[in-house]
């Protein structure tokens, strides 16, 4: 499925753009050696994470941007491993539809929905955005079309564009906040942001001294802490 | 072709909470038992050291220590004219796997329920007579009293060690515990816990309204513990990582290190872990079990032929057991016939999210489990629902659990779900918001029942459990009232904004709601809408005891681990009454 993007737009254009939306970050390996190199997605489907994580989480005035603490890397290593091959999901047919009470119903676990969901995306770009990538689209541009795919105003050729948003944004926010270990929040910046000591585990002395009192320590995490 | 083994008295299937009691009794008696766990060992050291447990993603988000659906799920529709699909990843509830099961990842809240939720038919009608029941309500008694179950209570609360205020000492009302309680011989074992911010705000509110707020009972222990078997329990350090993970210090009580241990050191009893029961074999006649019939972890087939079979793997499991091996009637909604299956039901959630000016700090990250302040003024049979329109109630409580960013992190309505916007408002929010939280009862229905889907096969090749749920607008009414009592405590405690939270439309398999399934297998005192007896025997194979939630004929305002606990403490006695003297204790 990635050579769909590929015969779009050429794969070194491509990965410019991804080193380009991540300056301070890592950079995008072709050889998968380096520590921070891609496992999982390709150069191609590297960069288009990489412009759909900093869509999802800019950075800014308020805090630190999805992509400078890696949360492509962390989608990456959770793609190559047990959950990115649905591990711990039931994926025995019949498929069918259902209502949204009865949940996710796709025999994709979530590798395949992110190849499939990618190619798609950059299909549906192309077609609606004057034959754009996404990761070719302007920051504003980009916005607009999350917007609409998420208002379910996309309509994607293989697997429905919200099943493919609502999993990416989960995983983003996953890679966001959880423990630095796993390749996003790196140096626990999130937890700095929004004051959130981490992994600590002792509060006993202090949850009644702290009563309405901020508690501004420096998080820790699991790796800190060992 | 399976394996036949050596024949056991005993043999217990599933090793959490009600199995590790089952086992700890039984192995008084001096017979052979043999205990199978479908999952595999697990122990405090080093399964739930720290820091490595303090982590949200690998074990709240990817549920580590939870149920695979990959190897066995269930099927779910919210009426029998949709076509079930299968639970494709665990959501709405988080059953256990291994060793302790659910016991081990639950929050540690161990209520008893209340007088009313034992016998709310007797107790309806007698206050308001037959008129008052929806036609499709199939509420039942469940054959024993809060009063019998009292001292069983006792036990599971020593056991667990849990820290609390008492509201009812033996009829005497006591301000700052709950009052609505039913009478107790003796207080808990240990007091409350410490309180939060969000609890102190909470029980000012709450009385500045009237109603009688109180520290929840919790079996994460106030203070260094060590219970009446000799089992040591650490002090809770309030480390705000309690549900869904393992606790480091043996703080929350899990029968992994309490009964488990204990029954495992006597020689009469093996415990087989990765041993997946298939299912339970009967004679002929299908009025005696002969042997279960179990799965290893290589996959090799076993059949272990036991004098006595006790189902201990959860609602849902042993109501899939039972169906798969025949035992009792199942139900069929159209006919109103049989038993097994019948009266599922789960709880309904409603409430407030509480957003303060950015000089209050909640720190939701300090917490534990069970560390909460609740009121039962408007729970089940403390106040007079029928004259709001319902049957029922719900527990309200602001809870401290832990504030871990993945699962937690509230923003006011209509903010953007990315972005800056989104951003800031975490940011803005996160250290300054409480929620309020109904648990609300769901009373047994007609159309709600659990049965074997007819399309979709385990990977054993099983049929898989079929769940057919839905709320109805009696559950509707009540979490709409009560959403607004949370609503008024909210706005009682100066906030800047209160967001009301009302019930869901429809029940939902996707989001984390609870994992207080009940019902399948109720208890009784007639066969014909009954699956067990009042001491959990199943009426057809007199050999066949069941515990666990699914023996209770609905659901209450509050979780069910207390009356599950004190439940397995009754029928251990039953059994060993039915070891003396063996065939049916309530004779039909």
């Amino acid at each position: 499925m990635a050579g769909i993007v590929a015969t779009t737009v050429p794969p070194e254009v491509q990965e410019a753009e991804a080193q380009a939306a991540a300056p301070h970050a890592h950079a995008v390996s072709r050889d998968g050696q380096s520590a921070d190199g891609f496992r999982f997605f390709t150069p191609q489907e590297a960069a288009i994470v990489v412009a759909l994580v900093d869509t999802l989480i800019p950075k800014d005035d308020v805090g630190p941007g999805g992509v400078e603490v890696g949360v492509p890397i962390f989608i990456d290593r959770e793609l190559a491993g047990a959950y990115g091959r649905g591990a711990r999901m039931y994926l025995d047919g019949p498929f069918g539809q259902g209502t949204p009470q009865q949940g996710y119903q796709l025999p994709l676990p979530p590798a395949d929905l992110y190849r499939i969901g990618i190619a798609d995306l950059n299909a549906w770009c192309v077609e609606t955005r004057g034959g754009k990538t996404f990761d070719e689209l302007s920051p504003a541009d980009r916005t607009t079309a999350l917007k609409a795919i998420e208002a379910g105003q996309a309509e994607f050729a293989q697997v429905p564009a919200r099943n493919f948003f609502s999993v990416l944004l989960q995983n983003t926010m996953e890679g966001y906040f959880a423990d630095p270990m796993y390749g996003g929040n790196r140096n626990s910046a999130v937890w700095k942001m929004i004051g959130f000591p981490g992994a600590i585990g002792m509060y006993r002395e202090v949850i009644e001294k702290y009563r309405n009192k901020r508690y501004d320590v420096e998080p820790k995490s699991i790796q800190d802490l060992s | 072709m399976a394996a036949k083994l050596k024949s056991t008295d005993i043999v217990i299937v599933g090793l959490g909470w009600t199995g590790g009691i089952l086992a700890k009794e039984l192995a008084e008696t001096g017979l052979s038992i043999v205990v199978l766990e479908r999952g595999g060992p697990r122990d405090t050291n080093p399964d739930f050291m720290y820091p490595t447990v303090h982590d949200e993603l690998r074990y709240a988000q990817r549920h580590e220590l939870m149920q695979n659906v990959s190897r066995e799920t269930l099927t779910f529709r919210n009426n029998a004219s949709e076509t079930a699909l299968p639970m494709r990843q665990l959501g709405s509830f988080l059953p256990g796997e291994g060793v302790g099961g659910a016991g081990v990842h639950w929050n540690g809240v161990p209520w008893r329920w209340l007088p009313w939720d034992h016998e709310p038919l007797t107790q309806t009608l007698a206050r308001y007579g037959p008129g008052v029941i929806p036609p499709d309500m199939q509420m039942l008694d469940w054959g024993v009293s809060y009063d019998e179950l009292e001292p069983y209570y006792d036990k599971f609360e020593y056991l667990c060690g849990v820290s609390g205020k008492a509201g009812n000492l033996r009829g005497q009302k006591i301000d700052g515990g709950n009052v609505f309680e039913g009478p107790r011989q003796r207080d808990y074992p240990n007091p409350p816990m410490l309180q939060t911010h969000a609890g102190a705000l909470f029980e000012k509110a709450a009385k500045s309204l009237g109603y009688h707020p109180f520290p929840g009972p919790s079996a994460n222990t106030s203070q260094p513990y060590v219970n009446p078997d000799g089992v040591a329990f650490g002090a809770c350090h309030y480390c705000g990582y309690c549900e869904r993970f393992g606790c480091e210090v043996n703080a929350k009580a899990s029968a992994h290190f309490t009964v488990i241990p204990l029954a495992a050191r006597k020689s009469n009893v093996e415990m087989r872990t990765n041993a997946r029961v298939m299912k339970v074999n009967l004679d002929a006649a299908k009025t005696r079990a002969e042997s279960v019939t179990y799965i290893d972890a290589a996959g090799r087939e076993f059949e272990q032929p036991a004098g006595l079979v006790v189902l201990c793997a959860y609602a849902l499991g042993n109501v899939h057991l039972m169906l798969l091996s025949g035992i009792g009637k199942p139900y069929d909604p159209t006919t109103g016939a049989g038993v097994v299956g019948r009266n599922y039901a789960y709880q309904i959630g409603s409430g407030a999210i509480v957003f303060f000016d950015e000089k209050t700090w909640i720190n939701s990250f300090m917490g534990a489990g069970a560390l909460a302040v609740n009121i039962d003024d408007f729970n089940t049979g403390s106040f007079d629902h029928v004259k709001e329109g319902f049957i029922g109630g719900g527990g309200i409580s602001t809870s401290s659990s832990g504030g871990r960013p993945i699962g937690f992190r509230p923003v006011p309505p209509g903010t953007p779900a990315w972005g800056t916007e989104w951003k800031r408002a975490v940011v803005r929010h996160y250290n300054h918001t409480l929620a309020i939280g109904n648990q609300g009862s769901v009373m047994a229905y007609r159309q709600n029942y659990l049965d074997l889907d007819p399309t979709y096969r385990d990977r054993y090749g099983r049929s898989l459990l079929r769940m057919t749920f839905d709320f109805h607008a009696n559950e509707q009414k009540q979490a709409n009232f009560l959403a607004d009592i949370c609503v008024r405590i909210g706005q009682a405690m100066g906030a800047e904004r209160v967001v009301r939270s009302g019930p869901p439309q429809h029940y939902s398999i996707v989001p984390y709601q609870s994992t207080h399934n009940t019902g399948g297998a109720a208890m009784g005192t007639d066969p014909r809408t009954s699956a067990l007896n009042r001491y959990c025997q199943t009426w057809d194979v007199s050999n066949v005891f069941v515990t666990g939630a699914c023996a209770f004929p609905q659901n209450a305002g509050k979780a069910p681990t207390g009356p599950v606990g004190a439940l397995a403490y009754w029928t251990a006695d039953a059994i060993k009454r039915y070891l003396n003297n063996p065939g049916s204790l309530v004779p039909t």
